[in-house]
């Protein structure tokens, strides 16, 4: 009997088709997929800071706009993806626990700081487009409520990292002050975005397995090197250069050869060695912790509430 | 969408990519834009920079919540709020600047503390710090947009009345009545859930009223400007009973109690509307402004 749904599952990924939540799944799946579910929601949600950082600051009232409907987006997809994770019988509160008491990991590149206003760009630019280049392959996984999520989350990424990019035209079009700075940004920011596609494949654990339960679709080398080969135009038309001297077209390879980033520093941020570690945990930490009689208030209502038309 | 690119046509300029497309249309596209017959345009001005004043410098308070809000759906719901000010804050700033000759950028942030128009309550530290907390930033909200909705609702053109003679201002109250309503509604429901739920959330929801209450009489004095502009303005001094009756409604509701009317004292007969303003206006226009004084003649 076991084997019998051991093989349908199996036979349904391999078809590409989709595992939805009452489905049977073999535990390490279901686990795997959590973590992996959770990491990227604490992830939206970790990511509210740093651009949060400067919406009280937003130099007009257009961007200050974008800028708040941007990180409210991010809430919003934290919200899909916690829902995700509920329907494989995690919970929110739990979740949100491990990732304040650093049992879970969020996307090390919030763990850096937004130092002026074009960083904003740049995190749409760069940021969003590396994630969106990991997670677009996500929208085909083969667990459906999570593919579901990443196309909308993919569709919404998208549009902030057109806006990002737009407002660096923008900038570029603007002072020298401003052209600078853009420059600054992008000379601080590229090597944590190539980081963010994960260690190198010969380093990186779990790769094998994701990739048979269709959980991961494409290694992380293979990624960085896609976004490596995209972003290079794009760098151009800003009028921007990456800070890598290693980087150069190969015209055997069809791609673009590029240097290594610094794996120590990565390493150190992920153990918690960043600028922002702390401040980041510390920060969703008091959030969870001063809406705690909020949300035990709402509940407490809610059950009054309950009691109240039941006895009508 | 692509699974191969992602980033397809970032550099092109097709729309249909993206979610909700990339063009912002003008939110009053087609409303006529003539200034009123025989209205003095400075105090039309003067009373677009009031209203917008009140919204933007509301909507930079309400931001702060962004990230620290005490669930996800109401960081969500507080941003939407803040953004819904936001919008009703550039249209009111940009009608003022057509006949100050000024952008909607200029008037938010170029102008000095004194030249801020807005009551004091949209000021006002309410959390999240030290200011207060999430009940003091609900009571806030519930004052507000009680206020706010009852002005609205009688500067929109309606069966029963004709609305603002300023028809940009009929535009925008028409605009603003459904998001005002939204923000009443979810101020009152979270004003009952805090003065029903724990002890220690009526104690705070109460405490939260009691902070916000003097600065509660402001809302319904009326300025010059006000009584000058007739048919283009709305007296203040006329939405008292309406919004008492709504306040009156939730409290009951929630099982607090209106606090005693004590009322923050003027400064030699001024306060919000004539820019004479609290001590914490000036760090809220310090971090607002910084940037955007920083950097002269750049573009954003």
């Amino acid at each position: 009997m076991a084997d019998d749904l051991e093989l349908r599952f199996e036979r349904t990924v391999q078809a590409d088709a989709r595992i939805e939540p009452r489905d049977w799944m073999p535990d390490g799946y279901r686990k795997t997929l959590i973590r992996q579910i959770a990491q990227h929601a604490h992830s939206e949600i970790i990511g509210m800071q740093p651009e949060g950082n400067w919406i009280s600051r937003a130099p007009s009232l257009r961007r200050k706009a974008i800028l708040l409907a941007k990180v409210q987006d991010e809430a919003g997809h934290g919200l899909y993806l916690y829902s995700a994770t509920e329907t494989l019988g995690a919970d929110r509160e739990d979740l949100t626990l491990k990732l304040i008491e650093g049992r879970q990991k969020y996307s090390s590149i919030f763990n850096y700081p937004t130092l002026t206003f074009a960083d904003v760009g740049v995190i749409g630019w760069l940021v969003d487009g590396a994630a969106i280049c990991n997670q677009v392959p996500l929208c085909r996984t083969s667990y459906g409520p999570y593919a579901r999520a990443m196309i909308r989350i993919c569709k919404e990424e998208s549009f902030h990292q057109r806006q990002g990019y737009e407002l660096l035209m923008t900038m570029m079009r603007g002072t020298q002050q401003q052209k600078d700075m853009v420059q600054d940004a992008v000379n601080r920011w590229w090597w944590p975005a190539l980081m963010m596609f994960g260690p190198p494949d010969s380093e990186s654990t779990n790769t094998e397995q994701s990739m048979a339960w269709r959980i991961k679709r494409d290694t992380n080398d293979e990624l960085r090197q896609k976004f490596v080969n995209m972003s290079v135009p794009q760098a151009e038309a800003l009028g921007v250069t990456f800070p890598d001297p290693e980087l150069k077209w190969n015209e055997e390879r069809g791609q673009y050869d590029f240097g290594s980033p610094d794996w120590d520093e990565f390493w150190q941020v992920v153990k918690g060695g960043g600028v922002c570690n702390e401040q980041r945990i510390a920060h969703r930490r008091k959030a969870h912790e001063d809406g705690a009689w909020v949300r035990e208030a709402a509940s407490v209502h809610a059950e009054k509430q309950a009691l109240k038309e039941g006895a009508a | 969408m692509s699974f191969d690119n992602a980033y397809e046509s970032l550099l092109g300029h097709e729309d249909s990519h993206w979610a909700f497309g990339t063009g912002f249309s003008e939110a009053l596209s087609g409303v006529n834009r003539e200034f009123p017959a025989g209205v003095d345009t400075a105090d039309l001005a003067a009373y677009c920079l009031m209203l917008g004043d009140d919204a933007l410098i509301f909507s930079q308070r309400l931001s702060e919540w962004c990230s620290r809000a005490p669930e996800l759906e109401e960081d969500i719901a507080l941003a939407n709020i803040a953004l819904d000010l936001l919008g009703q804050a550039r249209m009111l700033l940009t009608r003022a600047g057509e006949v100050l000759g000024k952008s909607e950028d200029d008037l938010a942030y170029l102008r000095d503390e004194r030249e801020f128009r807005n009551v004091h309550l949209a000021e006002i530290d309410c959390g999240p710090g030290p200011g207060g907390d999430f009940g003091t930033t609900i009571a806030r909200l519930l004052v507000f947009s009680s206020w706010r909705l009852a002005l609205f609702s009688r500067l929109a053109p309606s069966p029963l009345r004709a609305g603002s003679a300023d028809p940009v201002l009929a535009a925008v109250a028409e605009k603003g009545l459904k998001e005002l309503a939204y923000h009443r509604d979810h101020a009152a429901q979270w004003t009952v859930r805090l003065g029903d739920g724990t002890d220690e959330s009526h104690r705070r929801m109460q405490a939260g009223l009691e902070r916000v209450w003097p600065f509660v009489d402001e809302l319904f004095a009326t300025h010059a400007v006000e009584a000058r502009l007739t048919g283009v303005a709305v007296d203040p001094a006329s939405l008292k009973s309406e919004v008492d009756g709504v306040l009156e409604a939730v409290f009951s509701a929630a099982g607090l109690s209106r606090p005693a009317d004590t009322r923050a004292a003027r400064v030699a007969g001024m306060a919000g509307r004539d820019g004479v303003h609290t001590e914490a206006m000036g760090y809220l226009l310090a971090e607002m402004q910084h940037l955007h004084r920083s950097l002269p003649g750049a573009v954003w």
